[in-house]
């Protein structure tokens, strides 16, 4: 009988805290990687602990017998730790204090003093979580859950709650006290991993005079070396490491990085490493890109699970971690294991256990024949259970036993009490730089497992990384792609070392294909992705549902697709697919690895650019004078910051507008108009070129002659619009929309450099280069006559569009007859140091015409009153120049421009089009919200244009509207209606334009 | 991240240039083309999986235009 899970709660006591476990120390003696005279003191889930320098916060956790560190990311299930190194994908928690980081490993974090973690993933508490209550619900969060249970009525009612519930720990609150750095580095070889195959690799190369970068990610150099027993010339593996780093410390071409990984193979050789903990120790980490000559990949091998029913209960271990947690940290990691494998690696672990005391109930392993050594080693356990399976794991914060049976049979043959599994799965290469830099994968039938094929890059790989798992294997090869990598870049190659390699574990590596153990009960999990709680139910209840291809299964499960990224889950997967499917491993295929292999936090993407200094803000030189009287500013796109609107004492923004727009219609208003975007052009060709960027013709300008134009994108679409002056006979000042000022730069570039190149003309854009002040109301002319200038402003001298350059209050301008607002105005530009004169001047000369500074708000209300376009407005993208009632600004005459084909193409077809029209709401207080869709009857559902441009026009004392319409010219003095997110507001269609139709005004 | 040789500057990082795509001839004079050429000439492009000449800026550097060969598997670059 299969023994059931205690209920929850039971561990607590009345007052809901947890009962203090006790105090039981896992130390052995021992422990290569451990220095017992520092200790370390640190804190986990609010309690107390030390370890020693050299632990991880794992390995501490484990000595103060801490086994049960977090829940799972979907059904909460307790989980411990599952492997060392990043393949835990299920020991996560939270760092707290002043660097508070969240899903952070606790088998890779260094213990530090101070160190406080807690638990993810559970709440109130680990032991008591209410999220376990899931559990219930798992029947119906199988594989693809998202798409298919959270449907009705809609995905976004369940959301919150899922949000709530799922995800890990919580975004940091602060900004880090120490900082995020990058750097650029080349060198001939980079080096990924330090292990034999690595540390070889890097003797071959520096030895050779190479500049070598050697980074690996672990806290200590050696890799495998570290847990192993065998010796290399007479010393054991941690000797051999220590003298290989002393010679390359010692070599100044050499630069080794510890606790750094490499998450990134991108094109063109470059490689990007996570450094998690640099010098100065005032970084917090660092982003190296490195592009490197040659690129090493010695990442070695992960061993992987063997899936089981309950393989995620604490106390499910690899077989190697349990001996690397022996043998470097002295820590033991139970105290009566069973010893689960398909091969031969986990015998090592079973002579590991019985040096460290504990005890093996049982050896069990899927093959039916063995070696005869691997037999010797098994008669350290109780019993040796050959061609047998662990079916089901008991227990549930902690093991208490395995069942297993007879690979024939479907029963379960005996219970073994235990409180470790150690299992062993067989061995993955790490190919994951190696398929991240384009090179392609093959499935090697004698280690059952993809090795790297055909490299794309200038990449080699070495070791455990392409299946060499024996050791004199693969300090042999690492050596050897340390020589081939010299060869390649032209160094001298070293000779190859003889070393004299003794492992008492001398078995070859022998595997026999075994990927899973299906569950008896449909509801008892066998979890092939711990980070994502993927079981093997869901991976065939995907191919029941025919998800094939497994690119489509790994979305459609998420299995691989999280915290594990193909570390533990991705090749068992495969496996499980195959064998349902009938099918070789080759045919399944692998999926596509991508960056990053381990997470990497946001901060190394930014490095020192956060805040301000990102995307800066751009100001115009009178900026600091806006701000002094009183403007409130806004970032009016393309980061330039503008008054919106410059509130009296006591007055409302609506009503500050009003008052600066009933100034501009009656008096004059200046306005700062320097963010408008500006290209000097010039060249033979200016008139060329503007005649194909513009829609209408700029032949026959007369020089000191603006026009306005369109300009459209070769697809037809508008891009931009603006008043061009010519100021010479080959030289031409552009304007273009603010917001638009760098793609029209691009634009510009791209089309006399690369469509264009015969055209010979220039361009610069002056934008900053020029201050603008313009003066606009009934009462500019009169204003500009008061001031000192050699120009004369009087109407037929200076005529509407129309531009004179001289001197004015002693400064030297450009002056343009330009409108935007309807009324008669003056763009004053000058040289941008002279902005802020130029300005104070224009306002203490205005003081006597009560002249006063208008922001954007009032002048968006103008030129709606006009009904002049405003791009991201009335032009979305789908509007041509006809739509908006201006076929005149397409020339008849010309016989090309940019984009007159696709718009003739387009005009052609008989689709209905939508047209710019004016809207009277019929009440006339009523605003119609900027966005409404327009109907054509109160119940209509059927969208037929929208609401572009709305205001209150204090000209017409009432509110007023601008829109696009279906038909809309043809339909003028129809009711239609704006659906305001349910409410709907009639309004009478008319002619854009509310102001001055003829245009007398600005033309005075 | 591809490192790229200006002619101006010399070898500086991917980040700093714009690639313009694949070189086309001149733009044709509209009235040259039928609709179905026009159509082409705006929205077709190779696409061609390996060797391409393509045409690059160094932007956020000396703005200077010039060609390269890419290939578009590897990313290895031939400028000489």
């Amino acid at each position: 009988m299969v023994p059931t899970e205690p209920k929850y709660g039971h561990t607590r006591n009345r007052s809901g805290l947890i009962k203090p476990m006790s105090i039981r120390s896992n130390r052995l003696a021992g422990g290569d990687l451990i220095v017992r005279s520092q200790k370390i003191r640190f804190e986990f889930n609010g309690r107390k602990y030390t370890g020693f320098q050299g632990d991880t916060l794992a390995s501490a956790l484990m000595a103060n017998g801490i086994d049960f560190v977090s829940r799972s990311f979907k059904y909460h299930r307790p989980r411990g730790f599952s492997a060392s190194g990043y393949a835990d994908v299920s020991s996560m928690v939270q760092i707290d204090g002043d660097e508070d980081t969240p899903n952070v490993l606790a088998s890779v974090t260094p213990l530090s003093e101070g160190l406080t973690a807690r638990s993810v993933n559970c709440w109130p508490s680990l032991e008591f979580d209410v999220g376990t209550t899931l559990r219930l619900l798992s029947p119906i969060i199988p594989a693809g859950f998202y798409y298919k249970t959270f449907m009705w009525p809609h995905w976004h009612l369940f959301e919150p709650f899922i949000r709530k519930i799922a995800g890990f720990g919580n975004a940091p609150n602060s900004i880090p006290v120490r900082c995020f750095g990058n750097s650029y580095d080349y060198c001939d070889v980079l080096i990924v991993g330090a292990g034999p195959s690595g540390l070889s690799a890097g003797l071959a190369a520096s030895r050779s005079g190479a500049r070598v970068i050697l980074a690996d990610d672990m806290l200590q150099p050696g890799g495998g070396l570290l847990s192993s027993s065998a010796t290399i010339d007479g010393k054991s593996g941690i000797e051999w490491v220590s003298g290989v780093v002393e010679e390359l410390d010692a070599n100044p071409s050499v630069t080794r990085l510890q606790n750094a990984t490499a998450w990134g193979y991108l094109e063109g050789n470059h490689v990007v490493i996570s450094e998690r903990s640099p010098t100065p120790e005032n970084l917090l980490r660092r982003s190296r890109r490195v592009w490197a000559k040659q690129v090493i990949i010695a990442t070695g091998a992960f061993e992987r699970p063997i899936v089981f029913e309950n393989n995620d209960r604490p106390g499910v271990m690899q077989a190697s971690a349990v001996s690397s947690y022996i043998r470097n940290y002295a820590v033991k990691p139970g105290q009566k294991a069973v010893v689960f494998t398909n091969n031969n690696s986990a015998y090592r672990t079973v002579s590991d256990l019985s040096r460290a005391g504990i005890s093996i109930a049982a050896v069990v392993d899927v093959r039916s024949r063995v070696d005869d050594h691997v037999v010797q080693v098994a008669s350290q356990a109780t019993d040796f259970y050959q061609d047998s399976i662990v079916q089901t794991v008991y227990g549930n914060k902690r093991v208490t036993g395995v069942g297993i049976r007879s690979r024939e049979t479907g029963r379960i043959k005996r219970k073994i009490d235990c409180d470790l599994v150690c299992v062993s799965g067989g061995w993955n290469p790490i190919v994951h730089l190696f398929s991240q830099s384009g090179g392609s994968l093959d499935y090697n039938e004698q280690i059952h497992a993809f090795i790297p094929a055909k490299s794309l890059q200038k990449s080699l790989v070495a070791g455990a990384a392409r299946g060499r798992f024996n050791l004199r294997d693969s300090l042999r090869d690492g050596f050897e792609a340390g020589q081939l990598a010299a060869e390649a870049i032209g160094l001298p190659v070293q000779a190859q070392p003889s070393l004299k390699v003794i492992d008492r574990f001398d078995a070859e590596y022998s595997i026999e294909e075994f990927w899973s153990v299906p569950p008896i009960n449909r509801l008892g999990k066998a979890f092939v992705d711990l980070a994502g709680d993927v079981t093997v139910n869901d991976l065939h209840l995907a191919l029941r549902e025919g998800y094939e291809s497994i690119e489509h299964l790994k979305r459609y499960t998420t299995a691989g697709m999280g915290l594990d990224q193909g570390k533990t889950a991705n090749v068992t997967a495969i496996g499980i697919v195959a064998k349902h499917a009938g099918v070789s491993m080759a045919e399944v295929g692998t999926t596509t690895f991508r960056p990053p292999y381990t997470p990497v936090e946001f901060g190394e993407f930014a490095g020192s650019c956060t805040g301000d200094v990102v995307l800066p803000y751009r100001y115009t030189p009178m900026t600091e004078w806006h701000k002094s009287a009183g403007a409130v500013m806004f970032e009016a796109g393309a980061r330039w910051v503008r008054p919106s609107y410059y509130p009296l004492s006591g007055e409302s923004m609506d009503q500050a507008i009003q008052r600066e727009c009933r100034t501009v219609r009656q008096g004059v208003g200046i306005y700062d108009g320097s963010p408008l975007a500006k290209f000097a052009i010039k060249g033979a060709d200016s008139e060329t070129l503007l005649d194909l960027m513009y829609t209408n013709s700029f032949q026959n300008l007369d020089i000191q002659q603006g026009k306005y134009g369109v300009m459209l994108y070769e697809d037809g679409r508008i891009f931009d619009d603006g008043v061009t002056f010519r100021l010479s006979d080959d030289e031409y000042l552009m304007s273009g929309a603010t917001g638009n000022g760098i793609l029209l730069e691009t634009r510009l570039d791209s089309f006399i450099n690369v469509e264009r190149p015969d055209l010979n003309v220039l361009f610069a854009p002056v934008t900053s280069q020029w201050a603008n002040a313009t003066v606009c109301g009934p009462l500019a002319r009169t204003l500009l006559e008061s001031v000192e200038s050699d120009i004369d402003f009087a109407a037929d001298a200076f005529p509407f569009m129309h531009m004179r350059e001289g001197v004015f209050a002693d400064m030297p301008v450009r002056i343009f007859r330009v409108s935007f607002t309807g009324e008669l105005s003056f763009e004053i530009n000058t040289p941008a140091r002279y902005g802020l004169d130029l300005w104070t001047h224009l306002i203490k000369a205005g003081d006597q015409f009560d002249i006063c500074p208008i922001g954007s708000e009032a002048n968006h209300v103008l030129r709606v009153e006009k009904g002049f376009i405003s791009l991201g407005h009335e032009v979305d993208g789908t509007i041509d120049s006809y739509d908006l009632g201006m076929a005149w600004i397409v020339s008849k005459k010309k016989s090309d421009f940019v984009g007159m084909k696709a718009m003739q193409i387009r005009r052609n077809s008989d689709d209905t089009r939508q047209h710019l029209i004016g809207l009277l709401p019929i009440n006339s207080s009523e605003l119609l919200p900027e966005g409404a869709p327009l109907i054509s009857t109160i119940k209509s559902t059927r969208a037929e244009g929208f609401v572009s441009a709305s205001v209150w026009s204090p000209t017409l004392d009432r509110t007023i509207a601008l829109g696009l319409l279906a038909n809309g010219r043809e339909r003028l003095d129809e009711t239609v209606y704006a659906n305001a997110n349910g409410t709907i507001i009639p309004a009478i269609v008319c002619k854009p334009i509310f102001y001055d139709s003829d245009g007398r005004k600005m033309r005075m | 991240m591809l490192l790229i040789r200006c002619p101006w500057c010399g070898l500086r990082s991917e980040s700093e240039f714009h690639c313009n795509g694949e070189v086309r001839p001149i733009r044709p004079h509209s009235s040259s083309l039928t609709d179905q050429q026009s159509v082409q000439h705006t929205c077709d492009r190779l696409n061609f999986k390996g060797w391409i000449e393509e045409d690059w800026c160094h932007s956020k550097g000396c703005g200077e235009w010039f060609r390269l060969n890419r290939n578009t598997v590897t990313h290895e670059i031939d400028q000489d």
